[in-house]
């Protein structure tokens, strides 16, 4: 029996559950690969030999060569795993939900003024109304 | 006989760590959340524990994709901090109770917790940072630590009522080794918080509120918070949460709460801290 995913109605979050931790397992190893230095240095030196060794759907590859964020997710990729790669670019967990979120700098500013409420933020059909 | 004393609950954010190991835990942002903490490093000198029994959870650090124990105890003699991509951070090397965790690896199997053995095992931010936040900068953690790491990164983690029990079995394990020592457990991780995709940035601080009140007062039915309510109400990365259970479950059925500290933000996430005393 397929597993139930009652999550699937939430909004602008993709559970990194089994079905995407298969689909992610190559593309999160070479994200969490860029933890160590010397692999960082070897992906600095040739990207596209580096990350070939991650035999990864070219889809996946594009993505992470192209820093897309949210797409990386909806790939299999997992936020504490993405996030090694967004480090190796500079770009910190903050500046990197800014990115996603599409807001920017203005995201931090949000999460100043007390973060994303969560009223009208449940369901993907409030999200739809807007 | 060893016993459960107390129990702190505590987020782990990086950013405190960083905040702590750059020098800029005073400044206007950091400031409000370390001042949160003087309390606690206060209470914690007088409380002097002998051990920490630390529940907290690997971030793909020791276990990358190829390996997800569910529940994984730490019976090392010493816990490395693990360089998270910036070094490790500049804090000592945590001491382990080999013989605690022995005990305490044998007792768990033989009740039905059928947890993995980590003889080595590097250590990241979601233990260390609860240690800044409780000791401050020492040269060395006064006491040795017994590690549990939670899986809660791959979905499903454990059900809160599952860590409530296995909080009880520690308790078992712990109350039958036969040292006199005074244990002091942390649970460690959220409050909300979502690191990912559109939604990043959610808190939701009604429901941490009413969460830290049930884990106080009616610690059975904050256990039996389902998954998709924490995935839901307090974000994704909000079901680290369980690991509080653990702790709570650890303590009598009647605690003193001597300590509560909230706020927003650290970073992305809304930081929650509680001391409770058995009763
Ligand atoms: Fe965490």
């Amino acid at each position: 029996m397929a597993i139930d995913k009652i999550y699937d109605d939430i909004p602008g979050t993709v559970v990194f559950d089994s079905d995407q931790a298969i689909k992610g397992y190559h593309l999160n190893q070479f994200c969490i690969s860029l933890r160590l230095a010397p692999n960082r240095e070897a992906f600095k030196a040739d990207p596209q030999n580096y990350i070939d060794q991650f035999p990864m759907t070219p889809e996946q590859r594009e993505a992470a060569l192209n820093q897309e964020w949210n797409l990386l997710l909806e790939l299999g990729g997992n936020i504490y795993y993405t996030s090694k790669l967004a480090a190796f670019h500079g770009i910190n967990f903050q500046n990197l939900a800014g990115l996603m979120t599409g807001m920017g700098s203005d995201y931090r500013d949000m999460m100043i003024a007390g973060g994303r409420n969560i009223d009208g933020n449940r369901y993907q059909s409030e999200w739809d109304e807007k | 006989m060893a016993y459960i004393s107390s129990g702190v609950a505590c987020s782990h954010v990086p950013a405190l760590g960083v905040a702590s190991d750059t020098g800029i835990a005073n400044d206007d942002y950091y400031g409000p959340i370390f001042k949160g903490f003087e309390f606690s490093k206060q209470w914690i000198e007088n409380e002097k524990p002998d051990v920490i029994f630390l529940v907290y959870n690997d971030h793909c650090t020791a276990f990358d994709a190829r390996i997800i124990p569910t529940f994984a105890l730490g019976c090392a003699s010493e816990y490395v901090p693990a360089d998270e991509g910036w070094g490790p951070r500049p804090v000592p090397v945590v001491q382990g109770h080999r013989e605690l965790s022995a005990h305490i690896a044998q007792s768990l199997i033989l009740d039905s917790f059928d947890i993995t053995i980590m003889n080595e095992m590097e250590v990241d931010h979601g233990l260390t940072v609860p240690l800044t936040m409780m000791f401050g900068q020492p040269d060395e953690w006064p006491c040795p630590v017994v590690p549990l790491a939670v899986n809660v990164v791959q979905y499903p983690a454990p059900l809160g009522s599952r860590c409530y029990a296995l909080g009880k079995a520690i308790r078992t394990a712990i109350e039958s080794y036969p040292d006199n020592l005074k244990v002091c457990v942390f649970g460690t991780g959220g409050m909300s918080h979502q690191l990912q995709h559109k939604r990043a940035g959610l808190i939701n601080s009604e429901w941490d509120d009413r969460f830290m009140n049930l884990l106080v007062n009616e610690p059975e039915k904050g256990a039996s918070i389902d998954h998709i309510e924490y995935l839901r109400e307090a974000g994704s990365e909000g079901i680290e949460l369980v690991m509080w259970h653990v702790m709570r479950g650890a303590l009598n059925e009647q605690v003193e709460e001597v300590h509560r500290f909230y706020h927003v933000p650290a970073s992305n996430t809304a930081v929650g801290h509680l001391i409770l005393e058995n009763k």
